[in-house]
C-alpha cells in the first residue's frame, strides 16, 4: 500500500507559492493597466497628477464607483446580479437631499445611517424576491430598476435638491481631505477593507462563493443558501444608499437623472476586475481596481485628446477584453491542473 | 438506547407528483455495521437516501436515528444530527480549493471567527494521508477527475465524524487501489463502532466489504439477510424478481468493410500514436485502467477534443478535427460517460432530448413543434424499452438506466454507421446492463459499428469482438475475442504502469 503514497502534494515552498499567486493574480494586471494609464496621461499632461485637483479628483471620482462596485461583487459572486443600484443611489441621494430640507439641523451620521438603511431596505426586497421567488436575479433587479427610478421621479417630480438645501459642513466632505486623501474615498476604503476582510476570512463569505461556484451542491451541503443570498442583497442595497449619501455630498444637486445606468457601470467595474459573471470566484480588490480604471480611463481620454465617442468604446473594449482574457486563463489553468494530475499518476 | 439500532426506516414511502419512487423502504442499520444496500436502478435505493439525508421529506413511514424519532427538513439538520452522505454524483464547488470544499460551512476557525487556514490545510492533508493519496489541499476543485472527485467526497463524509456513513456508489469511478484503501478507512468506522450503509452494483464489493445486504425493488423492501447467509445468485434474483438472463448475449454479427479507420492519432500529454479500425457489425471494447485515455480518445475522434497529429477517416473519407458537427454528419454518433453532464438535457423532456440533435430535419418552415419531436422520438424511446410515463417527462426525474436509454435514442435517430460508447452501464443495475447489452448487440447485428470503452472487463470480453487495451495513452495489446483472457487484458493494461491497479471484475453473471 505504500506505493499509492506518490509524491509530497506541496512541493513548492511558500514563498515561491505567494510569489506564483501574485503573478497570475488578475489584481495586479488590473492594477498595472491603471497604472499605466496614470502614467501616460500624465506624461501628457502634468496637471493631470501633479495639480492638486488633479491627485484629489484622481481618488476622488472613483469613490462612488468603488461603492457600487464592492456591492455588486459581492452579489455577482453568488451567482446573482443587482441592475437596481443606479435607482436605489438616485432614490436615497434625494432622500438624503429631502432629509436636510424637512429636518434642517439633524445630524450628518444620522442621515448617512438614515441612507444606507433605505438602500438596505430597498436591497432587501430585491433580495427576498430572488431569493424566495425563485426568479433570476436579472429578472427581478430589471424590475426594481424601473419601479425604484419610477418612485424617485414620482416623488421628486421636477422638484431637485440643489447644495443651499444642504448644510455646509455635509458639502465640506465632498472636498475635504485627510492627508491628502479625499474623506469621500476613506469611506470607500474602509467599506473595501471591511467587505474584503469578511469574503476571505469568515465562513458566511466562503459560502457566498460556494454558493455562486454550485448553488446545487450548497443546498446539498446544508449551507443556507436562501439567508446568504438575502443578505448579499442587503449589503449591495445598503452600499448603494451609502453611495446616494455621498452623491449628494460630492455633487451638491440631486436631479432624477442621479446614478443614471450606474449599475452596469458597477457590473463593468467588476468583470474588468476579475470578477466571474456565473460568481464563485473573484475578489473585492479587484472590483475596485476595476472601479478606478473605468473611472480614470474616461477621465484620461479627454486629456489624450480622444474623442467621446472613442471614450464608451474604450470601455466596452476594456470589458470584452477582460472576459476574453478570463476564458484564456482559465482554460491554461485548467490544462495545468489537468497536466499536473497526469504528472502526478505517472510518478 | 445503546441497544436501539442506528439508523430505523420502516414502511417510508416518497411520491413526487404522480411517479411513486419510493412505496415502503425499509432499513435497520446496526451500529459497528457496514450495510449493503442493493436493488435495480428505479428499486428506491437513492430517494431513501436522500431522505436520510434530509434532501427530500418522506410521506409516510418510521425514521429513527439512534432510537429518536427524527424529521430532517434540510440537509443541515441531518449533518448536525451526525449523517454523512456520498452522493452518486460528486457535488463540489468547482472554483474553490479542494480543502474548502471538504470544510465548506464548518471552518476550523481560529480568534475573532476568522477562518484558520493553516489548521484547516493541515487537516485536509492529514484526511489525504489516511485516504493514502496525494492531492494538493490548495489547489482548486476544478479539473480533477471524478475519482479525484470522488476522493475528495470521501474525504469530507469521514471529516464530518458521523456516526451514521451512507455510501452512494462511491466505487463507480475509483481505481483497485483507491477502493481497498476507502474499504479498509470504511472497516476501521465501522471497529469505531459507527454505522455504515454502502449502495453499489458490484456484487463482489459488497460482499467482500459488508456483513449485512437488505435488498430492494420497485421502491419497496425485499429482504435482508446476514452476508454469510446468502449468494449472489439469491440476491440477484431478488432484486429482479426473475432469473437473470444471460448478462452479455452478444450474437455473432457478420463483419463487413472498415468503417472508422484511426491513423497515427496523438495528442500531447494525452495519448500517442493511436491506430485502429472499426468494421461494421463489430463491437471493438477499448479496454484498460482509468485514466489511461480511452475516453480521451474517444472524444478526439468524435472531434469534441482536438488533437496534435494523425487522421480519422469514415468509409475512406477523412473527418475534420475538433467539429463535432462534422462527425455526426459522417455517420458518429457519442454516447459519452458522464450522461447527466454531456449527454442530457436533464431539464428537457424526453421527446425533446431525443429529437435533439435530428432538429434540423424536423423543422417545418423553420419551426419545430412538440408533436414533431414527439413523432421523431416516439419510435425510438418505444423501442428501447424507455420506461417513462410520457415523453414530454424530463430526463432529470429517470432512472440512470433510462436516462441512458434516452442518450441512445437520441443517437440512433441520427441512423449513425459508428457508434462510439463510453462506459455504456456505468452506474446501470444488472438488468438494464442486459437490455443495454441486448441492444447492443442488436445494433451490430444490423450492421452497426460500435466502438466500447468499457472499465468492467466482463463486459469487455463478453461483448467485444476485438479488444484494444490502452495503457498511459497507447494501445499496447489487440486481441480477438478468443485471445482475449483477462489475464492477458490485465497484463497489457498494467504493461509500463509502476503502481499497482486494476480493472474492475464483476461478479455478476
Amino acid at each position: 500500500m505504500s506505493d499509492t503514497l506518490l509524491v509530497e502534494p506541496s512541493a513548492v515552498s511558500p514563498t515561491q507559492r505567494v510569489v506564483g499567486g501574485l503573478l497570475r493574480s488578475r489584481e495586479i494586471a488590473v492594477g498595472a493597466v491603471l497604472v499605466l494609464v496614470v502614467v501616460l496621461t500624465t506624461i501628457k499632461n502634468p496637471n493631470f497628477l501633479f495639480s492638486s485637483d488633479g491627485w484629489r479628483d484622481l481618488l476622488l471620482s472613483p469613490s462612488l464607483l468603488l461603492l457600487l462596485a464592492v456591492g455588486q461583487t459581492v452579489v455577482i459572486i453568488t451567482r446573482n446580479v443587482d441592475l437596481s443600484v443606479g435607482s436605489i443611489l438616485g432614490l436615497t441621494a434625494y432622500f438624503t437631499g429631502k432629509l436636510f430640507v424637512d429636518h434642517p439641523g439633524l445630524p450628518i451620521w444620522v442621515v448617512f445611517l438614515a441612507g444606507t438603511a433605505m438602500g438596505a431596505l430597498l436591497g432587501l426586497v430585491n433580495g427576498a424576491l430572488v431569493a424566495f421567488g425563485k426568479v433570476p436575479a436579472l429578472v427581478i433587479t430589471l424590475g426594481t430598476l424601473y419601479i425604484y427610478r419610477g418612485i424617485f421621479l414620482s416623488w421628486a417630480g421636477s422638484d431637485r435638491i440643489n447644495a443651499g438645501d444642504m448644510p455646509s459642513d455635509f458639502l465640506a466632505l465632498g472636498t475635504k481631505t485627510i492627508l491628502t486623501i479625499p474623506v469621500l474615498t476613506i469611506i470607500g476604503f474602509v467599506v473595501l477593507a471591511a467587505v474584503g476582510y469578511y469574503l476571505y476570512t469568515a465562513r458566511g463569505g466562503r459560502e457566498l462563493y460556494a454558493i455562486g461556484s454550485d448553488p446545487d451542491a450548497a443546498v446539498l451541503y446544508g449551507l443556507p443558501t436562501r439567508t446568504r443570498v438575502l443578505s448579499a442583497f442587503v449589503l449591495c442595497g445598503a452600499l448603494a444608499g451609502l453611495a446616494g449619501v455621498v452623491y449628494a455630498a460630492r455633487y451638491g444637486t440631486v436631479s432624477s437623472g442621479a446614478g443614471y445606468g450606474m449599475e452596469l457601470q458597477a457590473v463593468g467595474a467588476a468583470v474588468i476586475g476579475g470578477v466571474a459573471i456565473f460568481g464563485g470566484s473573484g475578489t473585492v480588490w479587484g472590483a475596485a481596481i476595476g472601479a478606478f480604471l473605468l473611472v480614470t480611463i474616461n477621465r484620461a481620454l479627454p486629456v489624450v485628446g480622444i474623442s467621446d465617442f472613442w471614450q464608451r468604446a474604450v470601455v466596452g473594449a476594456l470589458i470584452i477584453a477582460a472576459i476574453v482574457l478570463d476564458r484564456v486563463f482559465s482554460a491554461r489553468e485548467e490544462r495545468r491542473l489537468v497536466a499536473a494530475r497526469d504528472e502526478m499518476r505517472k510518478s | 438506547m445503546t441497544d436501539s439500532p442506528a439508523l430505523v426506516l420502516r414502511d417510508v414511502a416518497k411520491s413526487f407528483g404522480a411517479v411513486v419512487a419510493l412505496r415502503s423502504g425499509s432499513l435497520e442499520v446496526e451500529p459497528g455495521s457496514i450495510h449493503a444496500l442493493v436493488g435495480e436502478n428505479g428499486a428506491g435505493k437513492s430517494t431513501l437516501v436522500k431522505i436520510v439525508a434530509g434532501v427530500h421529506r418522506r410521506d409516510a413511514g418510521t425514521f429513527q436515528l439512534h432510537g429518536t424519532d427524527v424529521d430532517f427538513g434540510s440537509t443541515a439538520e441531518s449533518k448536525a444530527a451526525g449523517v454523512a452522505v456520498i452522493y452518486q454524483e460528486p457535488t463540489l464547488f468547482p472554483d474553490l480549493s479542494v480543502t474548502e470544499n471538504i470544510f465548506m460551512g464548518r471552518q476550523p476557525l481560529g480568534r475573532g471567527r476568522r477562518i484558520d487556514r493553516a489548521a484547516m490545510y493541515a487537516e485536509a492533508e492529514q484526511l489525504f494521508n489516511r485516504l493514502g493519496v496525494a492531492i494538493d489541499p490548495r489547489r482548486p476543485a476544478k479539473g480533477l477527475s471524478i475519482a479525484d472527485q470522488q476522493i475528495i467526497e470521501i474525504a469530507k463524509a469521514i471529516s464530518l465524524d458521523a456516526s451514521v456513513l451512507i455510501m452512494d456508489e462511491p466505487t463507480a469511478a475509483l481505481s483497485g487501489v483507491e477502493v481497498e484503501r476507502l474499504f479498509a478507512v470504511a472497516r476501521s468506522l465501522r471497529d469505531e463502532g459507527r454505522a455504515l450503509v454502502f449502495i453499489s452494483h458490484r456484487f463482489d464489493e459488497v460482499f467482500e466489504l459488508c456483513d449485512t445486504v437488505t435488498v430492494m425493488r420497485d421502491g419497496d423492501y425485499v429482504s435482508t439477510d446476514a452476508i454469510a447467509d446468502t449468494s449472489v445468485d439469491r440476491i440477484v434474483s431478488r432484486m429482479v424478481g426473475r432469473e437473470v438472463a444471460e448478462l452479455f448475449p452478444k450474437t455473432t454479427a457478420e463483419i463487413g468493410d472498415v468503417v472508422l479507420e484511426v491513423d497515427g492519432l496523438s495528442s500531447l500529454g494525452t495519448f500517442h500514436d493511436v491506430s485502429f479500425t472499426v468494421r461494421s457489425g463489430e463491437i471493438v471494447g477499448l479496454a484498460g485502467l482509468v485514466g489511461a485515455g480511452r475516453s480521451e480518445i474517444a472524444r478526439a475522434v468524435f472531434g469534441v477534443d482536438t488533437y496534435d497529429t494523425g487522421s480519422v477517416r469514415m468509409s475512406g473519407k477523412s473527418v475534420a478535427a475538433h467539429k463535432p458537427r462534422a462527425a455526426i454528419r459522417a455517420g458518429i454518433a457519442f454516447v459519452p460517460e458522464d450522461r447527466r453532464k454531456q449527454g442530457l438535457v436533464t431539464d428537457a423532456s424526453v421527446a425533446r432530448n431525443v429529437a435533439a440533435v435530428i432538429r434540423r430535419g424536423l423543422t417545418h418552415a423553420g419551426l419545430l413543434t412538440n408533436r414533431d419531436e414527439n413523432r421523431a422520438a416516439g419510435p425510438w424511446a418505444g423501442r428501447l424499452e424507455v420506461k417513462t410515463s410520457a415523453l414530454d417527462m424530463t430526463a432529470a426525474t429517470m432512472s440512470g438506466g433510462n436516462q441512458q436509454k434516452v442518450v441512445l435514442a437520441k443517437w440512433l435517430a441520427t441512423e449513425p454507421r459508428l457508434l462510439i460508447i463510453d462506459e455504456p452501464t456505468r452506474g446501470i443495475d444488472v438488468g438494464t446492463k442486459a437490455e443495454v447489452h441486448r441492444l447492443l448487440s442488436d445494433l451490430a447485428g444490423q450492421g452497426l459499428a460500435i466502438l466500447m470503452i468499457s472499465s468492467e472487463l466482463p463486459e469487455v470480453l463478453g461483448m467485444a469482438d476485438r479488444v484494444l487495451v490502452v495503457c498511459e495513452g497507447r494501445i499496447t495489446a489487440e486481441l480477438s475475442r478468443d485471445e482475449a483472457t483477462p489475464e492477458r487484458v490485465m497484463h497489457a493494461a498494467t504493461a509500463n504502469v509502476t503502481h499497482t491497479g486494476e480493472l474492475h471484475q464483476e461478479a455478476t453473471a
